[in-house]
């Protein structure tokens, strides 16, 4: 992971923020150059932080640089505002995750590139204690 | 706009090549195709390949395939579309032609992947993900089929009805000489594999394979096989971006685009090559092509009307799990089985009077498609 790829998303991934579009409302995360209404206007937007679970796997073969955190949750997450998100879900055993399992965001260390690379940081999900 | 046929075919089995380069592969399949033609020049190339850049650190690989035929000059380009590049280049090569700007052309797919170790295959299948929201979750292609593969349970099939997508794969693909694995594999083997990525188990997935295959494109002239139909499509690349993420949209609009160019309907189709890199996903494709209706495909799969002597026979000679997927050949894989079955050339996995075939070749988690129709020419 070069430095630029990792500096220009560290606001959307550190925040969980995305866009909506200013001419039909219609929320992006992560953003895009062009909304499907054609517009290319947009403003900030803050995801929620809550959601539940939709659909989940639990990754056993992991590509380079996650090798370690196997056994791993990785979700598809409907958040209160109605956006839907894919990220690690954590804090819990595999095992125990279901459909519906609420949510909420986390900022976690991701991975590291290698011993002297950057240390990538980002949003994972956690059960929420009522 | 001409018409196009396929004029040769060349393959070689999907196995391990520890001892050749790529170049190697994509020269054997291609003198085969060459041969199979009747000619001894062809004028453009189009090489399919996924992961060269990765597997071989190789780039220009246009250049690097077409050296290896030994005929200096040849126009050359190297299509990517991840797994789907194999139906993607055929998709081009068959407008090179029909558009008249080549005579002859020829498009082989080859893919190495035995040069790199296992884990860094799963790095390089993620790599057809979009890199800095998908993939940077630590999701895998496994993955990513599994979270759908979960979603289909939860409304329409038990684990094991998914399960014998692969299952029948392997069936056809008994006495398949070009097939990796041509051997049986019982559901019970399959389900007690280990878990790849929950709910997908090892046995549902493709392997790790090598191949190079190859077909001669040239102006139709009314005998042997002709490409009826041809589109790719695409979709969000992302599942989380989808509205229904069980919806699988890059698959049906090419099917669509694919049988209107051919004027036919998925009723008039006699066998497919469906993607079933996962379990789950060649039971999508056999949805998105519209030989089941949504969330029928595992059923038909568990009825015999997907067998050789069934109303729809699919992977006719073992599909992606069992003939096996060298990713960026897949796709021309898929065609060149096709055309031996409407060639009558497909041995004992022949089906009886094929005229109509097609081919769903799907790149991430069907994030494009290509859907290519071939038709016995009525003389």
């Amino acid at each position: 992971m070069s430095v630029p790829r990792y500096w220009r998303n560290e606001v959307p991934r550190y925040r969980l923020q995305g866009e909506e579009c200013s001419q039909c409302g219609a929320k992006y995360f992560p953003t895009r150059p062009v909304c499907k209404c054609g517009s290319t206007d947009f403003k900030p937007y803050k995801l929620a932080e809550r959601g539940e679970v939709v659909t989940w796997t639990t990754i056993s073969s992991a590509p380079t640089g996650f090798e370690k955190y196997v056994p791993y949750v990785v979700a598809l997450i409907e958040l209160e505002d109605g956006c839907k998100v894919l990220s690690q879900v954590v804090d819990i055993a595999p095992d125990a995750v279901e459909a519906g399992l609420k949510v909420e965001a986390v900022f976690r260390k991701v991975k590291e590139d290698g011993k002297e690379g950057i240390l990538q940081y980002g949003y994972k999900f956690r059960p929420v204690v009522e | 706009m001409r018409k196009v046929k396929i004029a040769g075919v060349g393959l070689i089995r999907v196995s391990e090549y520890w001892d050749k380069p790529i170049q190697s592969l994509f020269a054997e399949a291609s003198m085969k195709s060459m041969k199979d033609a009747g000619i001894d020049a062809v004028d453009k190339v189009y090489v399919s390949n996924m992961g060269g850049s990765l597997m071989q650190d190789q780039l220009n690989l246009a250049a690097v395939m077409a050296d290896s035929l030994g005929t200096p000059g040849l126009p050359a380009t190297r299509i990517e579309a991840g797994s789907a590049s194999g139906g993607v280049a055929f998709h081009e090569a068959v407008q090179a032609v029909a558009s008249g700007y080549s005579d002859a052309v020829m498009v082989t797919g080859v893919e190495k992947l035995s040069d790199i170790l296992p884990e860094v295959v799963t790095t390089g299948l993620a790599m057809a993900e979009e890199q800095e929201y998908t993939a940077y979750t630590g999701v895998t292609k496994a993955g990513i089929a599994a979270m759908i593969h979960r979603l289909y349970m939860d409304l329409y099939a038990t684990p094991e009805e998914v399960c014998m997508m692969a299952v029948k794969s392997h069936e056809h693909a008994v006495g398949c000489k070009h097939a990796q694995y041509p051997f049986k594999m019982s559901l019970q083997r399959a389900m007690s594999s280990p878990m790849e990525a929950d709910p997908i188990h090892m046995m549902e997935c493709s392997g790790i394979g090598d191949g190079a295959a190859s077909l001669i494109l040239v102006p139709a002239d009314d005998e042997g096989v002709e490409v009826a139909g041809t589109a790719v499509s695409t979709d969000y690349t992302s599942i989380a971006a989808r509205q229904d993420p069980l919806e699988m949209k890059a698959i049906k609009t090419a099917a669509d685009r694919a049988y209107k160019m051919a004027k036919i309907k998925a009723t008039d189709i006699d066998l497919a090559e469906v993607q079933d890199d996962f379990s789950i996903n060649g039971v999508l494709g056999i949805e998105g092509l519209g030989l089941a209706k949504p969330g029928k495909g595992a059923k038909l799969v568990n009825s015999d009307d997907v067998d050789k002597e069934g109303k729809i026979p699919v992977n006719t000679f073992g599909g992606l799990k069992a003939r096996g997927n060298p990713l960026g050949a897949t796709g021309i894989y898929q065609l060149a089985e096709i055309a031996w079955q409407l060639q009558g050339k497909a041995g004992d996995h022949q089906i009886p009077d094929a005229k109509i075939g097609v081919a769903e070749n799907m790149g991430g988690m069907a994030s494009i498609c290509a859907v290519n129709v071939l038709r016995r020419a009525d003389k």
